[in-house]
């Protein structure tokens, strides 16, 4: 290293020639541009930045000369420098976003195909359209009740004025408990979860009763022996049969689609008095299409029963029958998917294969 | 019942365009839904042909057809105009220059059949000569329709009738019938009468009462009846009138007229012979059903009396029958019983074409009884559904003389003047009738004329009273009429029946839409939303949900696996299965769920994963009779608990079982099938995802694999299910694929655990510290032991531990087994130091070898 006392020597300080820093950058700049990759760019920062590069020798000569050129040189050599630098960060961030780049094409994958990586899961449709109709009734301010599935005959047929020699009685097709004596049976219908529910509270009373109910048809296309219905009770003081249409009206603009509308018809259960059948506005056609295949050109779908709670009937359960009145009604909810969804064969909802449930997924 | 539009205008005012469905449609306004409309589904051509040769031709096969020329004139023959047609026929009852009923090729029969010309017995038949059944008018006991014999009672068309002639006017065939369901409350509908009735309540036209005829009055010289009841059901009697008539010397054989056999045949009864065709007209038309007895086999009288214990009877269907001391019977003077009273008639009595003298019973019998009988025999009949819902009883005497008329004008009988006639009615009793009940049960404006107005149309007599205050009823409200039904509406009993009757005859149409204010609810209750979870995690989880019959067979337990004393085999039995294979109640959601894995499996679904949420039934260690008390007040306490005590408990369980690769095959390595421990990690997502941490012990229980079952339990030892891989022998007597897993829990158990707002653990933001030890342990030790001794050694800072590795081999030696755990602790305070997590490590390691015996490896 030089002394500081050293004599000036124009031979050792030609490194800081001006002519000669000039060129090294002009070298320096050649190459960096010419790198092509991030390795020959590593090739040329150590050729002229490195320990070796011209103007690192440069610079390291700086300290030989006297003091009065030390400031000129200095800067001379500074901006040469700060002029390569620049030049090797803007190459390298080109170099690299032209790596990057590559490597996300050399990564692609193709994702087009279905794979069944993860295991799908489904709940049943019935299970769906049940939680979907609770959720309509709650949303309203009922409450869902529920009871078992094997039921004494008292709650399903006698509190509910279907006497052991009432003819409606036989047309129930009762699966019975043996012995007969037991006294119980399937349950043909919700409604002994709506006689528990009065026996068990005082009005008002405003509950769906949604479940599982047995009666002894063959399964074939349109009936299955076991069957999910709802039945909402509504017991309060001045309750109407205006009051059972309009909540009929109210769920099936919120099942099936606003402005779809029931139609009530004259009939009979000894539950009820008055009774009526139930008819949907066919939510399809609107009752605009002869050749509809939902209601068959009728414009209107049987859903169900409904009614007055019959006098008898809430005497029985407890409740003062001079001071309530209430209304009742009972819904399947397979005829509902099936009419909804375009359900063509009952097999499908009961079989339990797992392609039915799979189509519908979690939410309906 | 089926209503023939023709019949139907004799008794009612129908506009001359009205259409079956125009009928229909005011029926249904009132209460008569729409079951079917028939006939009127014929067409032409369909001439009246003249017969001109018969060529009897025999066959290979021995059967002699008749080869035909037949005139059918130029009217609707589309076929050479003018000239006879060759027409082939079966039949033999007619001759040259007969007119018969041809259907040319066009024709469309009921059926529908379209006719065509066609080939056969070697010739080309351009058509059919038709027979009554053909044609739906009635039976084709003789053969072929022979215009002649069938007009019989109309000389005047018979001489007019022409080649050519359309045959579908002549016989009436373009008349509609109108199907409707009757339900049980209008057992008057069953009647020509009472849809005629209803109709003309429905359009607000006239009614002509075919029941309105005069009746001969009863006296004491007909034929003897004695009614006897010694064992009423309810206090009723069983026979409350009986009207006994006499018609001598009719020829029971003489063809019951075409038109009455139309009419039978369009209500859907088959014509049979005069006498039976007589009563069963009457019954359609007035709905009183009637029994026609041969008089000389009965001895003396007829009555009527309880069967005796041991007593049968040959019905008329030929069946033999044990009768029960319930059944009213039908006797003679010499005890011997004739009929079981309104169900059917024994075949001793029965009108024979050897009959001359006939006796026409017209009676009313109890409904209970009639009602109980046709159940206990299992026989529905025509009269059995009648008197089940009530016959009028003020039309027995008018039916009974109606079916004297009719024998007499086609059989040629003679009357006798002696009319018997018991009547033990009890009077009807009339009830009082708020008349604002209807607009207060509705919620429409009825005004009071109209109320009045709609109950006298519908045949009730009401009483005004002279004075305010006169009657009051139930309800306390002020303008009260007396109503008494009309006799043919038994089911009018409140005030409700006839606010039925007011909002029907207006139409349920004017009914308005109001919805309720109903009190805010509280929701869903917590099982109802835990369900809803453990439902939706089940699925989320990767399986499917499906629903299956909770029957099952009785050999189902053996297959199962299950010890002579496991207590799922207490079950109840259904009396009446559909399917014999199948009687008893699941006791588990398994025992059905393993069959619907089977019949995926079967399909096709070969990795499959289900599930079911439902309920199982619990045998009863003993069994309690449900008590029937009457509906008069709410049952005693003490009854409503017997009820309630008597109902099995049924829990609702969830299950799930899966077979196949969890994970299947595919680009990114091969599948990995279920094992075991995915129906206990099923089991543990379902209690996690409520907020329940099972406790899990190796236990050995059918139907599971007895090395490969954990049993789930709440943390204070409640038992909430099982989870593991099938039994071999399991999954082969149930043709499951091998290595199929299952679970079950109780989920009524899981509701009841949870439910208590869940107590959060603070959070610490210091480092983890991890460390792993690997123990050797004997085989046969659990890894939940060990576990459970790590965590008890390792003290509260262990935030967790998980088993990440099981070896088995020499470096173990045999019988032995090293697990290897990951212990991650982490302290509240501070960073725990390297010393204090090996210090707390060792502790662990400790707790675990005085607990289990492990070795540190
Ligand atoms: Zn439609």
């Amino acid at each position: 290293m030089s002394g500081p006392n050293k004599q000036y020597d124009p031979v050792e300080v030609a490194a800081l020639d001006p002519a000669a820093i000039e060129q090294a950058v002009a070298d320096a700049l050649a190459a960096i541009g010419a790198a092509s990759s991030l390795e020959e760019l590593k090739a040329a920062r150590l050729a002229h930045q490195g320990e070796k590069s011209p103007l690192a020798l440069a610079n390291r000569e700086i300290g030989a000369l006297p003091p009065s050129a030390k400031a000129e040189a200095g800067k001379r050599v500074g901006q040469a420098r700060g002029q390569v630098g620049q030049a090797l960060k803007v190459r390298q961030e080109e170099l690299e976003a032209e790596r990057d780049e590559r490597i996300l094409v050399e990564e692609t994958v193709d994702l087009t195909v279905r794979v069944p990586r993860r295991r799908l899961g489904a709940r049943h449709p019935i299970s769906l359209v049940s939680e979907r109709v609770e959720d309509i009734f709650v949303a309203m301010g009922w409450e869902i009740a529920e009871g078992p599935e094997v039921e004494s005959e008292w709650l399903n047929f006698d509190a509910l004025n279907l006497g052991a020699d009432h003819p409606a009685r036989q047309m129930q097709d009762t699966f019975f408990i043996d012995p007969p004596e037991l006294g119980l049976v399937l349950r043909t219908h919700t409604s002994p979860v709506q006689v528990r529910t009065m026996l068990d509270n005082e009005p008002p009373i405003y509950v769906l009763c949604p479940g599982k109910v047995f009666r002894t048809d063959e399964l074939d296309a349109t009936h299955t022996p076991v069957f999910h219905q709802f039945e909402g009770l509504v017991v309060d003081e001045g309750i109407t049969m205006a009051h059972l249409k309009g909540s009929l009206d109210a769920f099936v603009s919120r099942l099936f689609g606003d402005g779809t509308v029931t139609r009530l018809r004259p009939s009979y259960f000894p539950f009820t008095e008055p009774s009526a059948e139930i008819d949907c506005r066919c939510w399809i056609c609107g009752g605009q299409d002869p050749n509809c295949r939902t209601c068959g050109g009728t414009g209107w779908i049987e859903m169900g029963g409904c009614g007055m709670v019959n006098r008898r009937v809430l005497t029985a359960s407890g409740i003062d029958p001079d001071r309530y009145t209430g209304f009742a009604f009972g819904l399947g909810i397979e005829r509902s998917l099936m009419l909804r969804h375009g359900v063509g064969d009952m097999h499908d909802i009961v079989e339990g294969d797992v392609r039915f449930s799979t189509q519908f997924g979690m939410e309906i | 019942m089926r209503a023939p539009v023709s019949w139907l205008r004799e008794l009612a005012d129908v506009p001359a365009g009205a259409t079956g469905a125009d009928i229909a449609a005011s029926l249904v306004k009132v209460g008569l839904e729409e079951e079917a409309l028939h006939g009127g589904d014929i067409q032409g051509p369909l001439v009246v042909g003249r017969v001109l040769e018969v060529t009897p031709e025999k066959q290979k096969n021995g059967k002699t057809i008749n080869w035909c020329q037949v005139d059918v004139g130029q009217n609707g023959q589309m076929l050479t105009e003018g000239t006879p047609q060759g027409i082939v026929c079966g039949a033999h009852n007619f001759k040259p220059g007969d007119h018969v009923v041809c259907v040319l090729p066009g024709g469309v029969l009921p059926g529908p059949f379209e006719i065509s010309a066609r080939k056969t017995y070697g010739h080309v038949s351009n058509g059919m000569i038709c027979s009554a059944l053909e044609l739906g008018l009635g039976e084709d006991h003789d053969g072929i329709i022979v215009l002649e014999e069938w007009l019989g009672d109309n000389p005047d068309v018979v001489a007019g009738l022409t080649p050519g002639q359309d045959a579908i006017e002549l016989l009436g065939l373009a008349d509609e019938v109108v199907e409707v369901n009757v339900t049980p409350d209008r057992g008057y509908c069953f009647s020509m009468r009472g849809v005629a009735r209803e109709y003309a309540l429905s359009t607000g036209g006239a009614f002509r009462d075919p029941a309105g005829i005069e009746v001969p009055e009863a006296n004491d010289t007909g034929y003897a009846v004695r009614l006897t009841d010694a064992a009423p059901v309810n206090g009723n009697d069983g026979c409350d009138r009986y009207i006994a008539r006499v018609v001598r010397g009719v020829d029971v054989n003489a063809a019951t007229p075409s038109w009455m056999q139309k009419r039978l045949t369009q209500v859907g009864m088959r014509p049979i012979s005069l006498a039976v065709d007589v009563t069963n007209y009457v019954m359609m038309l007035l709905g009183q059903p009637l029994h026609a007895f041969d008089l000389d086999t009965l001895s003396g009288s007829v009555g009527t009396r309880r069967a005796r214990p041991g007593e049968r009877l040959k019905t008329l269907d030929d069946v033999d029958r044990a009768l029960h001391p319930e059944d009213l019977l039908i006797v003679d003077g010499s005890d011997t019983a004739l009929a079981i009273a309104g169900v059917m008639g024994g075949e001793s009595s029965e009108v024979t074409s050897s009959t001359t003298n006939v006796l026409i019973e017209s009676a009313h019998f109890d409904p209970t009884t009639v009602a109980r009988s046709s159940r206990r025999h299992r026989l529905t009949t025509e009269a059995s559904k009648r008197f089940e819902r009530g016959v009028d009883p003020d039309v027995t005497a008018a039916a009974a003389e109606l079916a004297v008329r009719l024998l007499v004008e086609l059989g040629g009988g003679t009357p006798d003047p002696g009319v018997t006639d018991i009547d033990h009615r009890r009077g009807r009793e009339p009830f009082a009738f708020d008349l604002g009940l209807p607009s207060r049960y509705v919620g429409l404006d009825y005004p009071r004329d109209e109320v009045l107005a709609t109950l006298r149309a519908i045949g009730c007599e009401v009483t005004e009273p002279s004075g305010v205050g006169d009657v009051s009823d139930a309800f306390g409200h002020g303008d009260v009429v007396s109503v008494l039904p009309a006799s043919w509406r038994p089911d009018l009993a409140d005030g409700p029946d006839l606010v039925e009757e007011v909002a029907r005859v207006r139409g349920y149409d004017q009914i308005p839409s109001v919805l309720p204010q109903a009190t805010a609810g509280r929701g869903l209750t917590h099982g109802q939303r835990t369900r809803r979870v453990i439902a939706t995690t089940l699925a989320q989880q990767g399986l499917v949900e499906v629903l299956s019959y909770p029957f099952i067979g009785r050999d189902l337990f053996d297959r199962l696996g299950y010890a002579a004393d496991d207590v799922r085999r207490r079950t109840i039995t259904v009396a009446n299965p559909l399917s014999d294979e199948a009687p008893l109640m699941r006791t588990s959601v398994l025992d059905t769920l393993l069959e619907t894995l089977r019949r995926n499996v079967a399909r096709g679904n070969r990795d499959a994963a289900i599930y079911e949420l439902g309920l199982v039934t619990v045998g009863p260690e003993q069994v309690r009779s449900a008590p029937v008390p009457g509906i008069e007040a709410r049952p005693d306490d003490a009854t409503l608990s017997e009820i309630l005590g008597a109902v099995p408990a049924q829990p609702r369980h969830v299950a799930v079982a899966a077979a196949g690769d969890a994970e299947p095959a595919g680009p990114w390595g091969p599948g990995r099938p279920f094992d075991a421990s995915d129906a206990v990690a099923w089991a543990l997502a379902v209690a996690k995802a409520v907020g329940v941490e099972l406790v899990i012990s190796a236990t050995e229980r059918a139907p599971w694999h007895p090395g490969r079952c954990a049993q789930l339990a709440l943390p204070d030892g409640t038992v909430v299910g099982h989870a593991g891989e099938l039994h071999p022998k399991v999954v082969a007597a149930l043709d499951l694929p091998a290595r199929a897993v299952a679970g079950e829990l109780d989920v009524d158990v899981l509701v009841a655990a949870t439910g208590e707002p869940l107590q959060a653990v603070a959070l610490s933001t210091f480092p983890p510290a991890h460390t792993d030890v690997a123990l050797v342990v004997d085989e046969a030790v659990p890894a939940a032991a060990v576990e459970a001794a790590l965590r008890e050694g390792a003290g509260s800072s262990l935030e967790s531990l998980v088993l990440f590795d099981t070896y088995r081999g020499d470096q173990v030696g045999e019988g032995r087994k090293s697990l290897a755990f990951r212990l991650t602790f982490r302290s509240a305070e501070r960073t725990l130091t390297t010393d204090e997590v090996s210090a707390l490590r060792d502790r662990a390691v400790e707790s675990a070898a005085r607990a289990t015996g492990a070795v540190q490896r």
